[in-house]
């Protein structure tokens, strides 16, 4: 009858998903960016101190990372706290040595810009933290930062 | 001949194989940003013979196992100790109880009074890292609230902001000016 009568079904058109894609590289492409590579698996609970006054540290690669705090796995490793380099658990008298390791792969000129990075749990006694201090003084890491998180000044 | 045609390719696994790709990133990586509170450790120097500071010119903080502060033998508050530390750095009225000062030759100030400020710090074994942290913070916030302030007042900059467009030499006057001087004694076992 009529002219303009259509025929077929009058359903909703399939949105368009062409572009998904696009949206997900876009994603995928900000997260690239935007984080880093976990470079260790933290064995120990790791829940760093606020601060306002801080800086931010340069250059990644001549940063060295100790962790201290307690362990997640108390019943194999104990409730103290405990010093993680990499991957492992060390004594205090191993960090020296772990630091001149990490000396020996740089430059002569890189060497007095290496920082050490302490991520230390809020919740430690600071008696292990001046040990390391100590044992990073004596092979003269003299260059230390305290991690910590941003907290806006008020 | 026939002209063959190039059968479009499917692009429909696109988006999934992105998204393989995005949640792999997002587990395999971490977002965290190095910040931190930056201090340089003293050398260690055999038979060290420290010189004397006079007590006036002494800010001592003490931080006890029950995470308490006492600060010139007052016990205090955190949240106080800037001001206290600020007003001992400056010594804006010239009181006698607070640091005497030295006149030197500055860049751009020409000659200046300098007070002869210390602070010294000392902790217990059992003090909380967190406390520790929060009494450098507090500390640090001090001096940089000083030199801002000094900043504004001669150069219409902050400091930060001097220290950002890298302005070296107001930098080095400034910090002659409010140099930070923190010393961190070796601790003991306060208050047991």
């Amino acid at each position: 009858m009529s002219k303009f009568k259509k025929n077929g079904k009058k359903g909703l058109p399939a949105v368009s998903t062409s572009s998904l894609p696009d949206i997900v590289f876009m994603l995928l492409f900000f997260f690239m960016v935007t984080t880093v590579m976990r470079e260790v698996d933290l064995k120990i609970m790791n829940d760093v101190p606020e601060a306002t006054e801080i800086q931010k540290l340069e250059n990644k690669a001549l940063v060295s990372y100790i962790y201290i705090g307690v362990p997640i796995d108390i019943k194999r490793h104990g409730n103290s706290a405990r010093i993680q380099l990499n991957d492992a658990f060390v004594e205090v008298s191993e960090v020296g040595g772990h630091i001149e390791e990490t000396r020996t792969n740089l430059s002569e000129p890189e060497l007095p810009l290496l920082t050490t990075s302490l991520k230390v749990d809020q919740k430690i006694e600071m008696g292990i933290v001046t040990e390391v201090k100590q044992e990073l003084r004596k092979v003269q890491a003299l260059k230390i930062s305290y991690a910590t998180r941003e907290r806006l000044r008020k | 001949m026939a002209k063959r045609e190039i059968p479009e390719i499917n692009a429909g696994s696109m988006a999934d194989i992105a998204f393989l790709l995005l949640v792999f990133f997002l587990v395999t990586t971490t977002m965290d940003s190095d910040f931190g509170l930056m201090r340089k450790l003293p050398p260690i120097v055999e038979d060290m013979k420290t010189p004397p500071v006079r007590k006036r010119n002494l800010f001592t903080v003490l931080a006890n196992k029950d995470d308490e502060l006492l600060v010139k033998g007052k016990l205090m508050e955190v949240s106080e100790l800037r001001n206290a530390a600020k007003e001992f750095i400056a010594n804006p009225k010239n009181k006698i109880d607070l640091p005497e000062k030295k006149e030197i030759d500055v860049p751009f100030f020409g000659r200046t009074m300098v007070s002869k400020q210390v602070i010294s710090l000392q902790n217990d074994n059992a003090t909380s890292y967190n406390l520790y942290i929060q009494v450098q913070n507090e500390l640090a916030a001090a001096y940089n609230e000083l030199r801002n302030e000094l900043a504004m007042q001669q150069f219409g900059k902050t400091y930060d902001q001097l220290v950002e467009i890298g302005d070296r030499d107001r930098v080095k006057a400034i910090r002659k000016i409010y140099p930070q001087r923190i010393s961190e004694a070796e601790p003991r076992n306060v208050g047991r």
